[in-house]
């Protein structure tokens, strides 16, 4: 397990389907092309939608972490 | 030699992006007045938004009774327009489960349930789909035969009205269209 250097740490704990990709397509454009973001999220939804949702707008899910409660989805910014 | 690679493969390229059903782009007609099929359509809507497609909806028949805006009135309607006013739910928050409304305590306790597990309410999905920019088309037809006037329809930055070729023309570019 790699440690990245993170840009931002996005936290959208409690949020429900389809909050956390529609807030992640609102802020990832805000850090620059080839950051990465942390995002903390507790819907298990999520471990599927953002791999989804970054291959459809082609950006990149670098690791997924599973922790109890609590997931966190490293998300970098390439396009 | 007169042949030039790039500009024909540029040409190739944009008669790709022409061709029917290419645009990342989902057109779904809202037909169904349930709150639970307003929910779904909502969701996926600003989901395909997220993802970064165009989205179009076009709401007819049922699912035009969701647009209405319940602090705007209109007036001129007749007798067969006033009762379809009345009858008809005033806007989306009045809409009910297609399934398990029992009298309204059913919707009652999707609403309640929806809230405290913290889901987007219609209102919420409303706003977030206009600041996406999810386009919201009202079927012409069915507005005139509701007795709806465009002036008691809700206040969205992207409403339009139109008809079926509307419809037909952005769901022939779509890759994705539902009927909902």
């Amino acid at each position: 397990m790699a440690d990245y250097e993170t840009k931002k740490t996005l936290d959208y704990k409690g949020l429900k389907c389809p909050m956390p990709i529609v807030k992640i397509s609102q802020e990832l454009p805000k850090v620059g092309i080839g950051d990465i973001v942390e995002v903390l999220t507790t819907d298990p939804g999520s471990l599927s939608d953002f791999p989804a949702w970054a291959k459809t707008t082609g950006n990149q899910v670098v690791e997924t972490r599973q922790e109890p409660g609590l997931i966190k989805i490293y998300v970098k910014r390439l396009k | 030699m007169g042949f030039d690679v790039e500009k024909e493969m540029a040409a190739i390229k944009a008669q790709l992006e022409e061709r029917p059903g290419a645009k990342k782009k989902l057109s779904m007609i809202v037909f169904s007045g349930d709150l639970d099929k307003h929910i779904a359509s909502m969701i996926i809507a600003t989901g395909a938004a997220a993802m970064g497609m165009e989205v179009v909806m076009f709401y007819t028949f049922w699912g035009t009774a969701a647009l209405r805006d319940p602090k705007k009135k209109a007036g001129g309607k007749n007798l067969i327009e006033k009762m379809f006013g009345l009858m008809l739910p005033r806007g989306r928050n009045r809409t009910k489960l297609s399934k398990m409304h029992m009298a309204g305590a059913g919707t009652a306790m999707i609403r309640a349930i929806m809230k405290k597990k913290n889901v987007a309410s219609l209102d919420e999905m409303f706003e977030i789909a206009g600041q996406l920019g999810v386009n919201i088309v009202i079927c012409e037809m069915s507005m005139d035969l509701m007795g709806f006037k465009r002036e008691e329809m809700i206040d969205y930055p992207k409403l339009s009205v139109g008809g079926v070729a509307t419809f037909l023309a952005e769901a022939g570019e779509s890759s994705i269209q539902l009927f909902i």
